[in-house]
């Protein structure tokens, strides 16, 4: 395959997507209605894209494995959406918010995809309010913000901690008014199993009905994978259950590179594992470290006296706390980017300040927050300052109109009050900022196929900000993909419809059947669960936060004997024409078994540290990150080549002309 | 603790389905209600047993995939909670616990404990959006302002997770809290009066015509609410209809 080619335009960094908009393809109205697009998945980047690209007159067929499009994992998302409106007046620009997202990311994301970004994130706050989106909003009647990490402004919109539910159902909202119109043809309970090259070029898929089991050939003269990310590697994310890797390493394996496969986030607010019987993790929005500050005690022995349940953290006095934080990064605080503020929960956990039995967890604690908020309120409303049990009750009202579900879902999980108590929590596996690898067009290296949202390695580098994951899904979906596509799209305006009879189809078709009869047919002795959870404590222990060589080496070849092992022995209940959950998982789980060798290979190969991949090796004295930009200033994409061990890499140097490079510090 | 299941089994749509008693031994107190039912699918598979299909995905109580009807209650005996985030702390040693799927005829069964929702996405389909397009092209997000007051209420409404208790609570199988939520969120924005005649006209014809019940005000889909969705957005919406009808 040919050199890769990020295609960015040429020019100064801030008219690059204007420029580009303006000379690229288009297809006419009429032409439109004779082109068929394909898109998997209906999370923010599928959702939005699927119901742009039916508005602009496309004929959209969309997939979901789930049993409506709103459930998608974008759902989930609590915190917020970034966008450098500037409503508060604190100083935000498009400049600022394309810079603090490079900074962020720690210098290993392309300038120029990064800009766009941030030029398109206020249209998304227009967009979404148009659509009826019930954004927070102050007595005024206004937007209201709020910040998060990595960042010294408010540029952060919510609608309390549901930020994804209300955008996600958004998206879908414009959807369904496509799939009213018969624009999308919707295909629910659908998992996509291949996809179909004809003549080098993404001309269909072929999926399985996850009802009754049936494989179906779809054709279309483009396809987008909106498929999210591969937390679910760990087993142990906050990703969904059904979260997969499938669609992305699907493409990877039919020829799209994949890039940068160990840039994971490791989120620092989860709720701390309970016991094995464990099945995923909840998240702590990050929008909580606004408020909550986070501590463990300086002293060992009171470490010792919380965990026999003799000492209660509100006992502990304020000088006999450390907040290591706030110690650590002054300017930052608690608000300084997730990799460092996880890197340090392990660092004081691992030094045996951890709170909890197993010795991993950190409090996060409201308590002076919620004072604050109190007394704020009891002078607003002419009531006594000095009222401690009044100014508490006033200040928690405060802090349940702001963070309340959060708090309801903490009370639920581990059965202790979050507002008379601080917070446990503990870094947990939650995003994947690698992915299939795309060029600024958002097409992979397979002609026609793209991939969008947190399925692509595009803006995040090595770290990802804060309510930065909604905002690059809607811009993918809304105002980049449903340009970029036209320009690829012009030239099959004669094409017509492509037939499923192609021998392509039905050889496609073929190989996924021989999969899954040989999964059922196989009759092992363990569960795909059993793979699973030991692949996730390959990967944490291996490839967790931080990583070195000797266990990346390690990782791989263990990895490589449960592969063998789950092939042999792996039982998949039931039969392949019904709705068999298990059937479906053992495919997940064995694309998963692929992508986390080249994850350890990936990790292997860079022997900096950047962003939330930590190499022992490649540090300050200070325990700090350190980048060795001479030699790693470029994406990794690898090419398949067989097996993931033969993966090819390839280069693609990042050059930033608006942007210095420098050491990424939060003090 | 230990624990007696009746489990409703149903191998697909059309098969006659019935009740199985499975033995669960060990359970610890601090696992969610689904990890219980992963580990009675571990046992059942390790016995040759087909697992029992149910319906689940976010696992955090947002994504509304989750249902299941435990001992006569949607998402079972806590209260604000979905299946996923009950935990097994609410039922105590040498229990019997009943499981069965989302009952209405509307929402037909596929396997087990899942079903069939898409009658939602139906609804939403013939009306539950604004008609303005995703060109970005609007006017400001802070045009025009919103009272806080509406806002809020807007939120609540929206918060619906589409899981379908609300349904399989109400002896009618009556959908009106699921619709109206909707209805109410558009009601109580700016963005949403405009197209609000068309709006609650088309989703209620929708409703009737996926076969869910009639209302009548025993507040049961309330009680049974994961997220809490109030009556008050159905009295909206028959305020709604009522002037619609009138209007059209």
């Amino acid at each position: 395959m040919a050199k890769l080619d990020s295609k960015t335009p040429k020019g100064p960094v801030a008219e690059k997507w204007t420029n580009h908009k303006g000379k690229i393809n288009l297809v006419s109205p009429a032409n439109k209605r004779l082109i068929d697009v394909i898109v998997v998945g209906t999370g923010l980047a599928g959702a939005s894209a699927s119901a742009t690209l039916a508005e602009l007159g496309y004929n959209v067929k969309t997939f979901c494995f789930q049993d409506s499009p709103r459930r998608a994992h974008s759902i989930a998302a609590q915190g917020g959406i970034n966008a450098a409106k500037n409503y508060q007046g604190d100083g935000d620009s498009t400049y600022r918010l394309f810079y603090d997202t490079i900074k962020g990311g720690d210098y290993r994301s392309r300038e120029a995809n990064v800009h766009r970004l941030a030029e398109v994130s206020t249209n998304i706050i227009d967009q979404c309010v148009a659509q009826g989106v019930p954004f927070a909003r102050d007595y005024g009647g206004l937007l209201d913000n709020r910040s998060f990490g990595g960042v010294l402004v408010s540029r952060t919109f919510y609608a309390k901690g549901q930020t994804g539910q209300q955008l996600l159902l958004g998206a879908y909202s414009a959807m369904n008014r496509q799939i009213g119109r018969g624009k999308i043809k919707m295909y629910n309970r659908h998992e996509m199993m291949d996809i179909v090259v004809v003549d080098g070029k993404a001309r269909g898929i072929i999926t399985r009905n996850l009802v009754d089991g049936k494989i179906e050939r779809h054709s279309a003269h483009a396809v987008v994978i909106a498929s999210g990310g591969y937390g679910n590697v760990f087993f142990l994310s906050t990703n969904a259950m059904g979260s997969n890797v499938s669609a992305a390493w699907k493409i990877h394996k039919k020829g799209a590179y994949f890039a940068n496969p160990c840039f994971t986030q490791i989120h620092p607010t989860c709720i701390p594992v309970s016991g094995d019987h464990q099945s995923k993790l909840t998240l702590m929005s990050e929008s909580l470290r606004n408020d909550g500050r986070i501590w463990v005690p300086k002293k060992l022995e009171d470490v010792k006296a919380i965990r026999e349940g003799k000492l209660k953290p509100t006992e502990i006095a304020e000088e006999n706390r450390d907040y290591y934080l706030e110690r650590r990064y002054p300017a930052f605080g608690n608000l300084v980017p997730r990799d460092v503020a996880s890197r340090a929960a392990k660092e004081r956990c691992d030094a045996g300040y951890g709170v909890n039995k197993t010795g991993e967890a950190v409090y996060l604690d409201f308590a002076s927050a919620i004072m604050r908020y109190g007394k704020e309120q009891a002078h607003v409303k002419g009531l006594d300052e000095n009222n401690e049990a009044l100014v508490k009750k006033l200040g928690q009202e405060i802090v349940k109109a702001k963070y309340g579900n959060l708090f309801q879902m903490y009370e639920k999980i581990v059965d202790q009050n979050p507002y008379e108590t601080p917070m446990m929590i503990y870094p947990a596996v939650h995003y994947t900022m690698g992915g299939v690898w795309v060029d600024y067009n958002l097409m992979t290296t397979i002609p026609g196929c793209y991939a969008i949202g947190e399925a692509n390695f595009s803006d995040h580098g090595a770290n990802r900000l804060g309510a930065s994951a909604l905002m690059q899904g809607l811009a993918d979906g809304y105002f980049v993909l449903p340009y970029t596509i036209g320009d690829y799209l012009a030239d099959d305006i004669r094409t017509g419809p492509i037939s499923t009879d192609l021998p392509e189809f039905e050889k496609a078709e073929a190989a996924v059947k021989a999969q899954i009869e040989g999964f059922i047919s196989n009759k092992g002795s363990h569960s795909v669960d059993y793979y699973h959870r030991k692949l996730g404590k390959i990967m944490w222990n291996k490839c967790g936060m931080s990583r070195n060589e000797k266990g990346l080496k390690e990782a791989i070849k263990e990895i490589q004997e449960l592969r063998e092992d789950f092939y042999k022995n792996v039982n998949v209940p039931g039969n392949v024409n019904e709705f068999n959950e298990q059937l479906a998982k053992a495919g997940r789980v064995a694309d998963f078994l692929e992508l986390g060798e080249l994850f350890a290979k990936d990790a292997l190969e860079r022997t900096e540290s950047c962003g939330g991949h930590f190499r022992e090796e490649s540090q300050t004295p200070e325990g700090e990150a350190l980048r060795d930009d001479e030699n790693f200033t470029f994406v990794s994409a690898w090419e398949y080549k067989g097996a993931p061990s033969k993966a090819e890499l390839h280069k693609e140097e990042l050059k930033y002309e608006e942007i210095e490079v420098k050491t990424r510090s939060y003090k | 603790m230990n624990l007696t299941l009746k489990v409703w089994r149903q191998a697909h749509k059309n098969a006659k389905g019935k009740m199985e008693t499975y033995q669960m031994k060990e359970v610890s107190p601090d696992m969610s209600f689904l990890e219980m039912m992963d580990v009675l699918n571990e046992q059942l598979m390790a016995e040759g047993i087909d697992p029992i299909a149910f319906d689940h995905d976010c696992r955090e109580g947002i994504c509304g995939m989750c249902s299941m009807f435990i001992n006569g209650e949607a998402h079972g005996p806590d209260r604000l909670v979905t299946t996923c985030q009950l935990h097994m702390r609410k039922f105590k040693d040498g229990d019997t616990i009943t499981i069965e799927p989302f009952r209405a005829k509307a929402f037909p069964v596929i396997k087990d404990l899942t079903v069939d929702r898409s009658a939602f996405d139906r609804v939403q389909q013939a009306g539950g959006f604004v008609s303005v397009n995703t060109s970005g092209n609007t006017q400001d997000a802070n045009a025009i302002p919103i009272d806080k007051h509406d806002a809020d209420k807007a939120f609540d409404a929206a918060t619906c997770i589409g899981c379908g208790a609300c349904v399989a609570t109400c002896k009618n199988a009556s959908a009106m809290l699921f619709v109206s939520a909707k209805v109410s969120q558009y009601a109580l924005l700016p963005q949403g009066k405009v197209e609000a005649t068309d709006r609650v006209l088309n989703m209620v014809k929708q409703m009737d015509e996926e076969g869910f019940g009639n209302c009548t005000n025993t507040g049961a889909c309330e009680v049974e609410c994961p997220k809490g969705i109030s009556l008050e957005n159905i009295a909206r919406m028959n305020r709604e209809y009522l002037s619609a009808s009138l209007k059209g």
